[in-house]
C-alpha cells in the first residue's frame, strides 16, 4: 500500500515534469520564429524585445533557460506580462481562480443530483420508453458544442424571453462576488451552470445506467432477489452502489479538467473572468506569459486531481490495492 | 461418382467475422438512420460550389452594397440600422428562398447558406484527417509500446501520459498560438499559418492517448497469446508478426474508434474555430460561422443558430453510428462516447 503510494506520487511528479518541458518546449523552442518577439506580443520595440531577451536568458543554453522559465512562475512568481508592461501574471491568474470554482462546483453538483436521476430511472426502467427517451436526450446533450448551447440559452434569457415573466429575473451577463452579492452571484451563475452541466449529465447519466444494467447480472443480485428483498431495495442499495465506483473515478478526472481550464468556452460565451477568460483574452492579445502560466498551473492542477483521485480509489477499492 | 462431386461442391455457409458484424449492423436501424443522416450531409456539403454557382454567390466576398429581388422588389443585404443613431447595418434575415439569401447574409453581406455549405466540407474534412492522423499515430505508439515492452513501452506510456494530463482546450491554445501566426516546419513537413492542416494537426495530436492507451493494453494481451507466442518461437520476424497476427486484432477496436473521434474532433474543431484558433478567414467551418454570428446574435440569430443545428446533427448521427459500430464489432469493448 505504502509502496504504491508512492509509487504513484512518483509518477504524478514525473508527469508534472514532462508537462513543464513540453510546454518550455512548445513556447521557446519551436522552430519558425524569434521567442523574444512572440513573447513580446505584436509590433514590439526593439527595446522591449531585448529586455524580453535579458530577463529570459536567450542567450544562454536551454536548460538555464527552462529552470529560469520555472523560478518566474513558480517560484518567485515574477513573470510580467509585455503586452501589459509591467502587469504580474502569477497574481492575476490566481485572480480568476474563485470565479472558475464558483463555476465549476455549481454545475458539478447539478450533474452529479441529475445524472444520478437519469441513471437510476432509465436502468429500473430498461427497455422502455421512458429509458429510451432518457438515452437520445443524454446523447443530445453529448452532441451539442458547450458555447453555442451557451449562445442559444443567451438568446432567450438575455434577448428573445428577457421580457417575460421565465426569465425576467436573469441578470445582465458578467460575475458578481459572492462576498459583495450572494443573491447576484446565484443568479447570474444559474445558466452558466445549467450550459457546462448538460454534457456532463448525459454522460454520466449513460455511464450510469450502463453500469447499473450490468451490475444486475451479477451473482449478489440473485442472492439479494433469492431472499425476497424488494426491487427498489435492490437497485439502491445493491446494484447502484457497486455501480458508483466508475462514477466516481469519473467525476474526479472531469472535475479536475474542467478546474484546470475545460470550462474555458462557457467562461467565455458568458463573459465569466475566470481562469479560461483570462486565457483566451490573452490569446487574443498575443499574450504569452499568461498563457505560459495559466497552463502550467492548471495542467499541474489537473495531474494532482487524478493522483488524488487514484489514492482514493485504492482506498475505496481493496481490488485494486492489492494489484 | 457424380453424386458425391456434386455434395462436396456445396460448402456450408459460413460467415467471415466482417459479414456477421455487418449484418448485424444493418440490423440495428438506429445505426442505419445515423448513416444515412450522416452520408446525406456530406453529400450536401460537397454540393456547395455547385450551390454557390447556382445561386450566383460568392461565400468569401464580402458584398456590402449588392441588391437582390426578392418578390418581385429591390432589397439591400444590408439594411440601415433603425435602432440607435442608425449608423450600423443590419444584414438581411433569412428569406427562405434557395438559392437567394436563405438563412440571411452575415455582416459582410454573404450567403449564409452557402457559407454553411463550404464551412461544413472544411469542419467534416478537418474532423475525418484529424482521425486519421490520431488513428495512425495512436497505432503506431500503442503496438510499438505494446509489443516490444520494456524501455520502449516505458518512454512511450510516459509520453502518453503527460499528453493525456494536459488539458486538452489549454495544449491546443498553446499549440495554435505558437503555429497560427508562423506555420510549422519540421523538415519535411511544413505546414503555412492560415492551413486547414495546422488544426488537423493540432486535434489530430491531442487525442492519441485516447485511443492509443486501448490499442496498447490489447496488444499488451495479444503479445501473450498462444499464437503470437508460437510465432516467435517460429523465428517469424517482428514486424511481420505485427502486421499479420496484432494489426487484425485491434482493427475492430481501430474501427469503432472512426466515428466516435471524428464526433469529438468535430466538436472540438468547432470550439477551436469558435475560439479563432482553428480555421481561418476568409475560409470558414461550422465553428467559424457561429462566432460570426455571436456579434449578431440579438438581431440575425439564424448565423448562429444554423451552423450550431449542422454540428448537432452531424455529431448525433456519428455518435449513434459509434453505438451501433461498437455493438456489432465489439460488444464487450469499453470505449465510451463523447469525453472531451
Amino acid at each position: 500500500m505504502v509502496y504504491a503510494l508512492l509509487q504513484r506520487l512518483g509518477q504524478m511528479l514525473f508527469v508534472m515534469f514532462g508537462i513543464s518541458v513540453l510546454v518550455f518546449l512548445i513556447f521557446f523552442a519551436t522552430p519558425g520564429a524569434d521567442p523574444a518577439a512572440r513573447i513580446a506580443g505584436r509590433n514590439a520595440s526593439p527595446e522591449v524585445l531585448e529586455a524580453v531577451r535579458k530577463s529570459f536568458g536567450f542567450d544562454q543554453p536551454f536548460y538555464v533557460q527552462y529552470l529560469t522559465m520555472m523560478k518566474k512562475i513558480f517560484i518567485t512568481g515574477d513573470l510580467t506580462s509585455f503586452v501589459n508592461r509591467g502587469w504580474k501574471v502569477v497574481p492575476a491568474v490566481l485572480d480568476t481562480v474563485p470565479v472558475t470554482l464558483s463555476l465549476v462546483i455549481g454545475a458539478a453538483v447539478l450533474w452529479v443530483v441529475f445524472a444520478l436521476i437519469i441513471g437510476i430511472v432509465a436502468a429500473a426502467t430498461r427497455g422502455s420508453w421512458i429509458d429510451k427517451t432518457l438515452m437520445v436526450l443524454g446523447l443530445i446533450g453529448i452532441s451539442m458544442p458547450v458555447y453555442w448551447l451557451g449562445e442559444m440559452l443567451n438568446l432567450i434569457t438575455q434577448s428573445r424571453y428577457h421580457d417575460t415573466w421565465m426569465f425576467s429575473w436573469v441578470p445582465p451577463l458578467g460575475y458578481k462576488n459572492f462576498s459583495d452579492d450572494p443573491k447576484g452571484w446565484f443568479l447570474t451563475l444559474v445558466i452558466p451552470w445549467i450550459t457546462l452541466s448538460i454534457l456532463y449529465i448525459g454522460l454520466y447519466g449513460r455511464v450510469l445506467r450502463a453500469a447499473i444494467v450490468e451490475s444486475l447480472q451479477e451473482d449478489y443480485i440473485r442472492t439479494a432477489r433469492a431472499k425476497g428483498l424488494s426491487e427498489t431495495r435492490i437497485l439502491l442499495r445493491h446494484a447502484l452502489r457497486t455501480s458508483l465506483v466508475a462514477f466516481v473515478t469519473l467525476f474526479g478526472l472531469d472535475f479536475g479538467a474542467l478546474v484546470g481550464g475545460s470550462a474555458l468556452l462557457t467562461e467565455v460565451v458568458f463573459g465569466l473572468q475566470g481562469v479560461g477568460k483570462l486565457t483566451y483574452d490573452a490569446l487574443l492579445n498575443l499574450d504569452l506569459p499568461i498563457i505560459m502560466t495559466t497552463v502550467l498551473y492548471a495542467s499541474f492542477f489537473v495531474v494532482m486531481a487524478n493522483a488524488v483521485v487514484d489514492v482514493l480509489y485504492m482506498l475505496i477499492d481493496p481490488r485494486v490495492r492489492t494489484a | 461418382m457424380s453424386v458425391i462431386s456434386d455434395t462436396l461442391d456445396v460448402t456450408p455457409k459460413s460467415r467471415g467475422p466482417w459479414a456477421t458484424a455487418l449484418r448485424r449492423l444493418l440490423r440495428d436501424q438506429a445505426a442505419v438512420a445515423a448513416l444515412v443522416v450522416f452520408i446525406v450531409i456530406v453529400v450536401f456539403c460537397l454540393l456547395a460550389p455547385a450551390y454557390a454557382y447556382w445561386a450566383g454567390t460568392d461565400p468569401f466576398k464580402s458584398t456590402l452594397d449588392a441588391v437582390i429581388k426578392l418578390n418581385g422588389q429591390d432589397v439591400p443585404v444590408m439594411e440601415q440600422s433603425t435602432e440607435g443613431l442608425g449608423l450600423g447595418y443590419t444584414p438581411i434575415g433569412p428569406t427562405w428562398q434557395l438559392g437567394n439569401y436563405f438563412l440571411g447574409a452575415d455582416n459582410q453581406g454573404r450567403d449564409v447558406m452557402a457559407r454553411l455549405l463550404y464551412g461544413g466540407l472544411n469542419s467534416l474534412f478537418i474532423a475525418g484527417m484529424a482521425t486519421v492522423v490520431t488513428l495512425f499515430f495512436a497505432t503506431l505508439i500503442g503496438l510499438a509500446a505494446g509489443f516490444f515492452g520494456g524501455i520502449i513501452d516505458t518512454l512511450l506510456s510516459r509520453f502518453l501520459d503527460i499528453l493525456w494530463a494536459f488539458p486538452v482546450y489549454l495544449l491546443a491554445i498553446s499549440l495554435s498560438i505558437v503555429l497560427i501566426a508562423q506555420g510549422l516546419n519540421l523538415g519535411i513537413i511544413t505546414i503555412e499559418s492560415g492551413s486547414l492542416w495546422l488544426p488537423i494537426f493540432i486535434i489530430g495530436v491531442v487525442y492519441v492517448p485516447y485511443v492509443a492507451r486501448p490499442v496498447r493494453g490489447q496488444v499488451l494481451a495479444l503479445r501473450e497469446s498462444e499464437f503470437v507466442l508460437a510465432a516467435i518461437g517460429l523465428g517469424v520476424p517482428s514486424h511481420r508478426i505485427l502486421l499479420r497476427d496484432i494489426l487484425p486484432n485491434v482493427s475492430t477496436t481501430l474501427i469503432v474508434f472512426v466515428p466516435i473521434m471524428m464526433a469529438l474532433n468535430m466538436i472540438t474543431e468547432s470550439a477551436l474555430s469558435f475560439l479563432s484558433i482553428g480555421v481561418q478567414p476568409p475560409d470558414a467551418s461550422w465553428g467559424t460561422i457561429i462566432q460570426d454570428g455571436q456579434t449578431l446574435l440579438y438581431t440575425r440569430p439564424m448565423v448562429a443558430l444554423a451552423p450550431g443545428i449542422a454540428i448537432v446533427i452531424t455529431v448525433l448521427a456519428l455518435n449513434v453510428l459509434g453505438d451501433g459500430l461498437r455493438d456489432a464489432l465489439d460488444p464487450r469493448s469499453k470505449i465510451r462516447i463523447g469525453r472531451s
